[in-house]
């Protein structure tokens, strides 16, 4: 009797559902078909040679993604249901979600959208498939991130327009141009960015902190959207990789060119990772570890190991590798003292590390923090008991870049500001570093047509001239609520209650006196 | 080098000066005083002379620091674009040779920032 139906095994289904998938074209031109494959100087020679990392094939994919979300979202509901938000560690936390909300979710988007397009030019199903199903991870990333994090916005402030903030906010420009270089590369330089700089080199110190922060920190709906995307991540992680093997071993032209792309791309992740810095050692109420032990730890270690083995096929580790492992002493530092004296234009609070919090940096950081830092946070501190809470009101000069305001210092000399100028066809262009400097000199057209937010209120396109009228009008914060120090914040004051504590009239007098 | 594209990948620089309504940008930075955390970004009128600039532009951005009373900044070393300058507080910035988007760096001698620190 004939057998109907017959189960294929994995190795046919994958088989059938992705190699089979494609064709030699016979009426049009391949080079037609795929007009984006070669233009970046990429020799592709066997496309038969892609070895499938994962063997996922797309109806297996849909079932086991289904199932994960009907738990992730029945925890969500729990969350919601227990009010959650009144078992983390203290309001101040709530600040890093803003910072995740509008800075890395769209981000996640943002993949989504760069993935669905380079799956669509390459000539090998293989790498097609992957980059597709990635899109669809993405995509998916994005949108639990925003759940997981939804109950949060109706019981604090800052939380509430993350997407119009993303494309228009000055520090949020710093991710979301990120990620528009490497959208509008080509599709193997954007792999070469994404999956494997930032997915494989870089990701385990954007994820482990934050996963880990939400877990040190009482917040089980982030924590459980960490678990949730663990499995994905892993493969996006896989992917990097096998991405950079295939290509480097496809012809040796390929070498320099991936090598100045990885020199790119470090560099890049390695400068808007500052803000996660920032995040770990600053905005986390219970600390996990301090910034320079996850970078000892997911770069000079793993990234090490990773180098190494990449040897064989002529690629060395990243260009000023040397400057990001001595500044992982100073860059949550550098970075935290500037959102706290630009307070009154961002959508989160913030505040000066309390004394046992100021100790733990010194002991953290024992060669810099009391050298070069803590006199500068004590000052701040100061000056705020005495109704004096400092801000800058003067507009910073940002980085033609990486658009980070131009605050990072020399490797070997920490007072001063590692600042770099060019003439590039008569116009000036600064820098925050030699790293952003190259990255100019080597593709300027792309960077001449950088939109700084700076730049931008001072052309007057934000709605106004004045930083009020931007931040309220432009921005969509909301003034008051969203914005400035965190110590008698309404969001502090709601906390307060919720704990059912008073709120020190000492500390909320003195609050809210920017400019 | 340049961009490797499919096509001539030429854009205009978004801040060219005439884009700034007949101002222009200028940078301020005064070494060891990191309490700023980078240069100040000015909008600036290229006819401003550079002492109504100290008066009226960076007296008023830097006076929440301790050192901002003590410091001279007529009779301090200066820096235009990297290269030694001295100014002359009657010129006009644009007699000056300060153009758009042009750094001045101010160093105040024995004046080294909160503690010391360069903070």
């Amino acid at each position: 009797m004939p057998v109907k139906n017959k189960k294929l095994n994995l190795k046919d289904k994958y088989q059938y559902l992705t190699r089979d998938m494609a064709w030699e074209p016979s009426y049009q031109k391949k080079e037609d078909i795929f007009p984006n494959e070669s233009f970046e100087g990429i020799k592709i020679t066997d496309w038969s040679q892609w070895e499938d990392p994962f063997r996922l094939t797309m109806d297996a994919y849909w079932k086991y993604q289904a199932e994960k979300e009907k738990k992730l979202y029945a925890i969500f509901d729990a969350f919601a249901q227990n009010n959650g938000h009144q078992n983390i560690s203290d309001a101040r936390y709530v600040n890093a979600l803003k910072l995740f909300l509008t800075g890395v979710s769209p981000l996640e988007h943002a993949a989504f959208q760069g993935y669905a397009r380079v799956g669509r030019d390459f000539s090998g199903a293989g790498a097609r498939v992957a980059c597709q199903m990635q899109a669809i991870d993405e995509l998916r990333h994005s949108q639990t991130q925003q759940h997981a994090m939804s109950h949060y916005n109706k019981h604090f402030n800052g939380l509430h327009d993350a997407a119009h903030m993303h494309d228009r906010v000055w520090f949020l420009s710093v991710p979301k141009s990120f990620f528009d270089d490497a959208r509008t590369a080509g599709p193997f330089e954007f792999l070469t960015a994404i999956s494997f700089s930032f997915e494989y080199v870089l990701t385990n110190l954007l994820f482990v902190p934050f996963m880990s922060g939400a877990a040190y920190n009482g917040d089980m709906a982030t924590v459980t959207f960490g678990f949730s995307a663990q499995s994905d991540e892993a493969r996006h992680m896989t992917l990097g990789l096998e991405v950079i093997k295939f290509i480097l071993e496809q012809h040796e032209d390929n070498v320099p060119i991936v090598q100045r792309w990885i020199d790119k791309w470090f560099w890049r992740g390695f400068r808007l990772l500052s803000l996660v810095g920032m995040m770990m050692d600053y905005m986390l109420p219970n600390r996990v570890m301090s910034w320079a032990e996850a970078w000892e730890v997911y770069y000079e270690q793993n990234g090490g190991a990773l180098f190494k083995d990449l040897e064989r096929y002529g690629i060395r580790p990243p260009k000023y590798q040397d400057v990001a492992n001595d500044a992982k002493n100073h860059v949550s530092h550098q970075a935290w003292a500037t959102f706290y004296q630009y307070g009154h234009a961002t959508n989160f609070h913030t505040w000066m590390p309390e004394k046992d919090e100021l100790d733990w940096l010194s002991q953290k950081y024992p060669e810099t923090f009391d050298k070069y830092y803590r006199p500068r946070f004590e000052y701040w501190a100061k000056e705020h008991a005495e109704g004096r809470r400092f801000y800058n009101n003067t507009l910073p000069q940002l980085c033609q870049v990486c658009q980070i305001p131009t605050i990072f210092t020399e490797k070997d000399d920490p007072t001063v500001l590692s600042h770099r100028q060019i003439v590039h066809e008569g116009e000036r262009y600064h820098f925050c570093s030699d790293g952003c400097c190259d990255i100019f000199e080597d593709e300027p057209e792309k960077y001449v047509q950088a939109w700084l937010p700076v730049h931008q209120i001072y052309q007057g396109n934000c709605e106004g001239g004045d930083v009020e009228t931007v931040v309220s009008k432009y921005y969509h914060i909301n003034i008051g609520e969203d914005n400035f120090e965190y110590i008698g914040s309404p969001d502090h004051k709601r906390w307060l209650s919720i704990k059912g504590k008073q709120s020190d009239d000492k500390e909320s007098g003195s609050s809210q006196d920017a400019a | 080098m340049s961009v490797n594209a499919l096509y001539d990948y030429k854009f205009e620089p978004r801040d060219k000066v005439e884009n700034f309504h007949g101002m222009q940008l200028l940078y301020v930075y005064w070494p060891h005083h990191l309490m700023y955390c980078s240069p100040f970004a000015f909008l600036v009128a290229p006819d401003m002379t550079f002492g109504a600039m100290i008066e009226e532009v960076l007296k008023p951005a830097v006076s929440a620091h301790p050192d901002a009373a003590k410091a001279d900044f007529l009779g301090a070393t200066w820096q235009l674009n990297g290269e030694s300058f001295i100014p002359d507080a009657n010129a006009t910035l644009k007699d000056s040779g300060i153009d758009h988007k042009s750094m001045l760096t101010v160093t105040t001698k024995g004046l080294d920032g909160i503690a010391g620190t360069a903070s």
